[in-house]
């Protein structure tokens, strides 16, 4: 009785709940079932191998797919059965952050910050000017207003599209594979910001990643999925000391495991065998 | 902000030729410039044949274009072809009315167009009246059938 | 054999399938339209990269194309005659024809295929959907102005070939060849009609540019986001668009003059 109260009060509590999520590319299925709740003001991560739709995830979490089957809810609306009127209303209240900054490159670091402002208020200029400028500073970045986004490095692309991304100040950020490709100092610097943020701004953040170290160090929560369905759930501690065989294999990055090293094939000496016939 | 500046001004610098262009097309190379487009009156002329005549062919006198043919119709009644010419209103009272029309050939191959030969009356041609004395056009096999015949004529009689 | 028919059914239903998610796209670039009256800035900045650096190419190509057309019609007309009927010759070639067909040409060659690789590389990268989740519809954003803008341009880049052209043809007819200058402009003014000719002229390259556009836009916005995905894409557009003017043109002409 008491734990499903519990489970019920944090049920309401989430910002994002996902039940029965079915969505297929082509012949394949890549979420299968898949039931997750986001918890506001905290930072989940959702894991999983390369390949098992974490963009998609997103994607369908801002409404730019439609699952074949399944609901998804932000902050108590259908996402899919809203008017694209009421849908853009909801995703000024989203920010995203993509995986290569998809800053707009016709336009310098200053004007993309202004973008979102720039489209959706009336703000005069003077304000415009020193909102950017607070949001850059809070990224480290107001030195670099002047710059066009091809001058800038990977990490500092990335942060710069996290300031736009809170230049409307969300009530949610989500962040596709925010550490993929960076050194580690700028990783560092990421994973901060990203504290920071969400406990300063009462964010709630959404993380697809892989980066199983950075993930864990900083994630309140942890979805782990494979084959379009949650395998493990919990806060890092838990999932760090038990789980399935999988996850321990995933977080550990051990190579052999449930996931084979081997790409399904037949025999390798059936194959040997029959490249020398011919 | 300035290359804003510069970006405005070269657009307009482009729509400005674009439509400079569209202008000259209009006015300098095609015959709108030197279409008389202000107020007309109408002359009705008829002839026995019209030869290759076509609407809006110029209408002129001693050589100078006074108007454009408008229509051209077959009357089934007297068996003529009835030609209706818009003469430029500034010409109202000023062309005789037993004046004469023809059709002429602009060179050996060229366009046809009316020509009228102001006559000697003293009453003119007013709206909606009618050029009673006209010449047909000039039909080169026609032309050329004659001569044939008029040399073989020739021949005979001698 | 069968693989033959299932290969051609493919693509059939791939073609018939392309075809209507470009038509759907006319709706929200109409849309968009609404977008652009409220900001003409938007549209602004799309004349100037798509008419503005088209200008030069277009210009050069109608002086050259005037200055061919006159010697050439000179050696024709002066084995009979006609030398006189040479501005004419050129006027109408250009105006009717060659004015609207070639700047389309040059046109989807040079400003369509750059507004296709840079719709396609802001989809590869992302841009567009990040436009999205920053609730900015990019169809109109993004598509609707550079679709207006060569909507615009191609009428008006039409008319600057044309008219260079009849000077290029002027130069060579009137100064190289010693064609009388008044019989030259008089035979041009006489027998250039202004709603057969001209309007004409212009009604084509309307319908011209907004297919041209429209294909390259789609293009862009259709293409697979890798870097072979847009190349393929900005080479379909070239092929495209000139298959559609060409066989357009034939179809527009029937329609005119025929």
């Amino acid at each position: 009785m008491e734990t499903m109260q519990q489970s019920a009060t944090e049920s309401d509590r989430s910002l994002v709940r996902i039940r029965g999520l079915r969505f297929r590319r082509g012949e394949r299925w890549i979420f299968d079932g898949l039931d997750i709740d986001i918890p506001r003001d905290r930072i989940t991560a959702i894991m999983g191998p390369s390949g098992t739709g974490k963009t998609t995830l997103l994607k369908l979490i801002g409404g730019q797919l439609v699952p074949d089957e399944g609901t998804v809810e932000v902050d108590g609306q259908n996402v899919h059965a809203l008017s694209t009127a009421e849908l853009y209303r909801l995703r000024m209240r989203m920010g995203m952050l993509f995986q290569s900054g998809a800053l707009l490159t016709d336009l310098s670091v200053f004007e993309n910050v202004a973008f979102p402002l720039r489209e959706h208020t009336r703000l005069t200029e003077s304000m415009i000017r020193k909102l950017v400028l607070l949001k850059l500073e809070a990224v480290g970045l107001r030195g670099a207003r002047d710059l066009m986004p091809s001058q800038l490095s990977g990490g500092m692309a990335r942060r710069v599209a996290l300031a736009r991304a809170i230049a409307l100040d969300p009530m949610m950020i989500m962040y596709d594979e925010p550490f993929t490709g960076q050194d580690p100092i700028s990783m560092g610097v990421l994973v901060q910001l990203i504290r920071q943020l969400n406990d300063a701004a009462h964010l709630t953040s959404i993380m697809v990643s892989h980066d199983v170290a950075e993930t864990l160090q900083i994630a309140d929560r942890v979805y782990v999925i494979s084959d379009g369905r949650v395998v493990e759930s919990g806060t890092p501690e838990q999932l760090g000391e038990g789980g399935s065989d999988w996850t321990r294999q995933f977080i550990n990055g051990l190579p052999d495991g449930p996931v084979p090293f081997h790409y399904p094939a037949p025999a390798l000496s059936e194959d040997l065998l029959e490249g020398a016939q011919c | 902000m300035n290359k804003k500046r510069q970006i405005e001004i070269w657009v307009g610098v482009f729509m400005a030729i674009g439509f400079a262009a569209l202008f000259l097309l209009a006015m300098q190379i095609s015959n709108l410039g030197t279409a008389y487009s202000g107020d007309t009156f109408r002359v009705i002329a008829r002839f026995d044949n019209i030869g290759g005549l076509k609407v809006k062919a110029p209408v002129t006198i001693a050589g100078v274009e006074v108007g454009r043919v408008q229509d051209i119709r077959y009357d089934p009644d007297d068996f003529r072809a009835v030609v209706v010419m818009g003469v430029q209103a500034q010409y109202l009272g000023k062309i005789p009315d037993d004046s004469f029309a023809k059709i002429l050939t602009a060179g050996l191959l060229g366009e046809q167009y009316v020509g009228i030969d102001p006559g000697g009356s003293e009453s003119t041609l007013k709206n909606d009246s009618e050029i009673t004395i006209t010449q047909s056009a000039l039909v080169l096999e026609e032309v050329v059938g004659q001569f044939i015949f008029g040399k073989g004529q020739e021949g005979a009689s001698k | 054999m069968l693989n033959l028919f299932a290969s051609l059914g493919a693509w059939g239903m791939e073609s018939l399938t392309r075809l209507g998610r470009a038509h759907l796209l006319l709706f929200p670039l109409l849309r968009g339209l609404l977008d652009i009256l409220r900001r003409p800035r938007l549209l602004v900045d799309q004349l100037y990269s798509v008419g503005v650096l088209t200008i030069l190419i277009i210009a050069v190509a109608g002086l050259f194309v005037g200055m061919v057309l006159g010697l050439q019609g000179y050696n024709v007309l002066s084995r009979f005659g006609g030398e006189t009927a040479l501005g004419f010759m050129v006027a109408a070639s250009l105006v009717r024809e060659l004015g609207p067909v070639l700047t389309a040409l040059l046109f989807a060659g040079r400003a369509g295929s750059a507004l296709t690789a840079e719709i396609g590389l802001m989809k590869a990268t992302e841009q567009l959907s990040g436009l999205e989740m920053m609730a900015v519809n990019p169809e109109h954003r993004v598509l609707a102005p550079r679709f207006f803008a060569g909507l615009v341009s191609v009428p008006l880049l039409a008319a600057i070939f044309s008219c260079l052209g009849v000077l290029g043809g002027w130069m060579v007819g009137g100064g190289l060849l010693g064609v009388d200058q008044a019989a030259f402009w008089n035979g041009m003014q006489e027998g250039i009609d202004f709603h057969d000719d001209v309007v004409n002229g212009v009604i084509k390259s309307v319908v011209f540019g907004f297919v041209c556009t429209w294909i390259a836009v789609f293009q862009g916005y259709d293409c697979l986001p890798t870097s072979e995905g847009v190349s393929r894409a900005t080479t379909r557009t070239v092929v495209h668009s000139s298959l559609a003017v060409l066989g357009l043109d034939f179809v527009l002409t029937a329609l005119m003059f025929g």
